[in-house]
């Protein structure tokens, strides 16, 4: 068995693209979920709404990629005010029915036939990325040149991507953190606590969840621009429900209503994933008998994989339950 | 204790104004006030078939302490949301400082002026206590998103509210606590960190839903200090309350609720030896023996 292997595969997974996505979500989905209180079930629609507002632009209207950035904050705008009118003013649970069921009909509307002009149906869409990457080629890195030290070593694109993927998750985590030291996340945490108590005081509590609730999901269409622009393709069934709950573990594995929590959590999930993935793969690379009976064979790991995880997460929650990052002693005044 | 406060040599200048203005008042349920702050007329609530509050005609004298009492399910907290906005009433109309406020949400009454507390208290657990003051100021610029970004708009208005929130907290004796987390409190210093967050917004009506429940007889003298000092600097108070010792000994008008009418009004006094009201509290058959309605 070769644990340096494993590990590397793991490193590069902490700091790769896929971790580098899930922590632009998770900093959307913690200033609703872990700030407000905001139980969004949908971050993935709002992913969705970012890459295909990125990835309609050259192959379906015609106009340059940098307009989707544009696009892409209109719709998840818009996705979030068509989630927010009808249900902010009701209890928290029913946010979390609507904004799952949104985001699936978002998923299932764009994978359609009948869409298929607009959306690309299960095809998905392509062939926008490239001034994205000529960026990256204008800086001076190479597609296919390899750069890099000991295992950190990445082609040119894969560089790019990170580069611009990382800054983006360094500029939201200071916007929000800057936000929520304000007046302004004050009253979202106080929203948090008790709406009733915020709304005797004078804070129009309907409209500071709305807000909140755009602006996840605003942050939350970055990451589907960046997993658009990253993979040069849009593929609907990227953004299923799993997709929602991966981040959502992630956020919760670093802690909720943590900036740091947001970031580092999604990286860690990667990093476990990983892990645990190669791991297997090196232990069980024939099929693992016992008493005569194949027990676990290498297709299993997939599903293997996810039972350990959910197995940590539910350690984490009895012994961590404030995750890595939170805070132990906010933690300890549950209810009122 | 309560003779020396009953002593008119202890009355404070605001409240000997308040007893005077309010001397000339016939009690009389609905009765006109020289000074109403709070006028509400043909209020009505109905949840299903039931009428919860069905009141004709209340005004709450300005500068006065005005006591909402009645039995259980007499309809007081579902009059007071319905004064603050947080329910709305099939019919009725009520006007605060001489403007109406029919259909105007309750986040608005608190820039009007209007403040209220709850009954079960709602501190806001996880948010230090300083924090929870803080959040009680209104107009603040940097509950703005965009301008949250930018501490330099916000940060000289911050300090003003937190010297303002520090004066009240030690007012209020909580000074000590202004940086643990407003769920380490005991459920007395809770009913003060929720009045003193009230005063936070500059009001000029202070709305109290039982400001005694569950509150130790040591603290319930220092809350009664507490609630007279609103009067005295100018403040109008209307609070509910099943403590008869403190509505006897606090306030300047008593407003009697039963069955979701208004029964009776006057002062502590006219109240406690009204018919009504004690047939209200104690059934018009007291002191009977079962066997004479046979």
């Amino acid at each position: 068995m070769d644990i340096g292997a494993v590990l590397e595969t793991a490193i590069l997974q902490f700091i790769g693209l896929n971790a580098c996505y899930y922590a632009i979500a998770a900093i959307g989905l913690n200033v609703q979920f872990g700030y407000t209180g905001l139980l969004n079930f949908g971050q993935a629609g709002f992913m969705a709404a970012g890459a295909y507002g990125i990835g309609q632009t050259v192959p379906i209207f015609g106009i340059s990629m940098w307009w989707g950035i544009g696009v892409a904050v209109g719709y998840s705008v818009f996705l979030g005010l068509l989630m927010g009118v009808p249900t902010l003013r009701l209890r928290a649970d029913y946010l979390a029915i609507v904004t799952i069921a949104a985001a699936e009909i978002v998923r299932l509307v764009v994978r359609s036939v009948a869409a298929k002009d607009a959306f690309g149906g299960t095809d998905g869409l392509t062939g926008f990325a490239s001034s994205f990457q000529q960026v990256g080629v204008d800086l001076g890195l190479r597609p296919a040149s390899q750069y890099g030290f000991w295992i950190f070593t990445f082609s040119g694109r894969n560089l790019w991507n990170l580069i611009v993927g990382w800054t983006l998750v360094a500029i939201f985590g200071v916007i929000v953190w800057l936000l929520m030291k304000s007046p302004w996340g004050r009253v979202l945490k106080a929203i948090r606590e008790d709406e009733d108590a915020v709304r005797s005081l004078g804070k129009n509590v309907f409209s500071y969840k709305m807000q909140a609730l755009v602006l996840g999901g605003v942050i939350g269409s970055f990451a589907g621009i960046m997993l658009a622009l990253g993979n040069a393709n849009v593929q609907p069934d990227n953004y299923s429900r799993d997709l929602t709950f991966f981040i959502l573990t992630g956020l919760v594995l670093g802690g909720v209503a943590k900036v740091t929590g947001s970031i580092v959590g999604p990286m860690l999930f990667w990093f476990i994933f990983a892990f645990l993935d190669s791991l297997l793969r090196q232990l069980i690379d024939q099929p693992f008998r016992l008493f005569g009976t194949t027990l676990i064979e290498s297709t299993d790991i997939g599903a293997i994989v996810f039972m350990v995880m959910g197995g940590l997460l539910v350690a984490l929650m009895v012994f961590r339950p404030q995750g890595l990052f939170g805070n132990r002693k906010e933690m300890a005044f549950e209810g009122r | 204790m309560k003779d020396a406060d009953a002593a008119p040599a202890e009355l404070t200048e605001a409240a000997r104004q308040a007893r005077a203005a309010l001397a000339g008042v016939s009690p009389v349920p609905g009765a006109p006030k020289p000074d109403p702050i709070l006028k509400a007329s043909g209020i009505r609530r109905n949840f299903g078939g039931i009428t919860a509050v069905d009141v004709d005609h209340v005004e709450v004298q300005r500068g006065s302490i005005t006591a909402l009492i009645g039995p259980n399910g007499a309809g007081k907290t579902t009059f007071f949301n319905l004064v603050t906005g947080f329910d709305e009433p099939n019919a009725g109309a009520w006007s605060f400082d001489g403007q109406s406020m029919d259909g105007v949400a309750p986040h608005r009454m608190a820039t009007r002026g209007m403040v209220r507390t709850f009954q079960l208290t709602k501190s806001l657990t996880k948010l230090p206590v300083i924090e929870n003051m803080k959040l009680g100021a209104t107009g603040q610029k940097g509950e703005k998103w965009w301008n949250g970004l930018f501490p330099a708009i916000w940060k000289q208005q911050e300090a003003e509210i937190e010297a303002r929130a520090d004066e009240l907290l030690k007012r209020f004796k909580l000074d000590h606590m202004r940086d643990e987390y407003a769920g380490a409190l005991s459920g007395g210093q809770r009913k003060l960190l929720e009045m003193a967050r009230a005063l936070m917004t500059n009001p000029t009506l202070v709305m109290l839903d039982e400001p005694m429940a569950g509150v130790n007889p040591a603290l319930k003298q220092s809350l009664n200090a507490h609630v007279r000092g609103l009067r005295d600097e100018g403040m109008t108070v209307l609070f509910v309350e099943h403590d008869m010792d403190m509505v006897h000994d606090i306030s300047d008008w008593v407003i009697v609720m039963a069955e979701g009418r208004v029964i009776a009004e006057g002062t502590p006094d006219d109240i406690s030896s009204n018919q009504d009201v004690i047939d209200a509290y104690l059934g018009a058959h007291q002191g009977r023996s079962l066997l004479e309605d046979e």
